[in-house]
């Protein structure tokens, strides 16, 4: 049965690693992410926000910019979901000790 | 659990870590507009410099630091925080986050964005750090492991 | 970045991920982890994702590893009575 497992593992591991062979390189200026146009035609938004983060927001760090302006909402989601977590620890582990 | 004796050595020496740590925290939470950073990773570091002292001093060192009923506050003061930055924009005539009409007056909008993308960075940095020192305190319940 | 500086990266990740998988005592266990984490953030460095790899270190080696040995000690304390 160990047998067995290690074989699956080690097809898995082969699936991955062909897979990941097909991947752009890395920092590649040809990607297709890095194009102003992508290929259905619409214009890509990474090339917006590394145009012209600086001139928004006067901040250097292009990754504060889009964190904190251009996708807050969804860093407010991901603050929610932190203390939604704090609350349920609250609720779960706080009287256990009077009930044991 | 087993009662162990309190080492003096390891708490001195997280008592001098400790305030480094903060600091190093609370840059990393102003400076993220030009460095690597931000809200969560400085709010993690205040909290690991929070929780050394408490790992290693147990309740009667950490009692004097932030005490167990003074964490949830803190979140809700930060989530607050944020989404208060944000119903004022709203209240302002904008849109939810929107921060160029942020009341500051004297200010070109892209300043403004600077200032407001630091309020939240605050409001991120307090929660995480309250959250994360919640968390230990619901898991140890009240016992030592000093 | 150096290829062949990631490819020992990528040959330490393998050891500490089984050796955390196979050992007995659940500390090393942990602490396993955490320098898989460490290595983890290491390689997100390498790969030019700064804040990721700032994150990584901060909470995989950081506070993860308190959590979890918190967790070690309740779940042994109820077992020896």
């Amino acid at each position: 049965m160990k047998a067995l497992k290690i074989i699956i593992l080690i097809l898995f591991a082969s699936v991955l690693i062909y897979a990941a062979s097909d991947l752009p390189y890395r920092g590649d200026p040809d990607n297709l992410m890095h194009a102003e146009e992508s290929i259905t035609g619409t214009t890509v938004v990474g090339s917006y926000v590394i145009q012209e983060a600086y001139n928004d927001a006067k901040t250097p760090n292009i990754v504060t910019v889009i964190l904190g302006d251009y996708r807050s909402i969804d860093t407010f989601g991901e603050q929610v979901v932190v203390f939604t977590a704090g609350l349920i620890t609250i609720l779960i582990l706080r009287n256990r000790r009077r009930v044991v | 659990m087993r009662h162990q004796d309190e080492s003096p050595i390891v708490l001195l020496g997280s008592r001098l870590l400790t305030p480094y740590i903060m600091l190093f925290g609370w840059y990393v939470i102003f400076f993220g507009h030009y460095s690597p950073g931000g809200g969560f990773q400085g709010g993690t570091l205040l909290a690991a410099s929070v929780l050394l002292i408490r790992i290693s001093g147990g309740r009667r060192v950490s009692r004097l630091q932030i005490q167990e009923f003074a964490t949830t506050p803190l979140a809700v003061i930060g989530v607050i925080i944020y989404f208060a930055t944000g119903l004022v924009a709203m209240l302002m005539g904008g849109y939810f986050l929107d921060y160029e009409l942020l009341p500051f007056t004297g200010m070109e909008p892209a300043m403004v964005r600077y200032w407001g993308i630091l309020i939240i960075e605050v409001g991120i940095g307090l929660a995480v750090m309250a959250i994360l020192v919640m968390i230990y305190d619901n898991m140890v319940k009240g016992e030592d492991y000093a | 970045m150096i290829w062949e500086l990631e490819l020992v990266i990528y040959l330490f990740l393998l050891i500490s991920a089984i050796v955390a998988l196979e050992v007995k005592d659940l500390l090393v266990a942990v602490v396993m982890t955490t320098v898989f984490s460490f290595l983890m953030a290491l390689l997100f460095v390498a790969m030019g994702a700064i804040d990721v790899g700032f994150t990584e270190a901060v909470i995989g080696a950081g506070v993860s590893g308190v959590l979890y040995v918190v967790v070690i000690y309740q779940t042994t304390r109820h077992s020896n009575d």
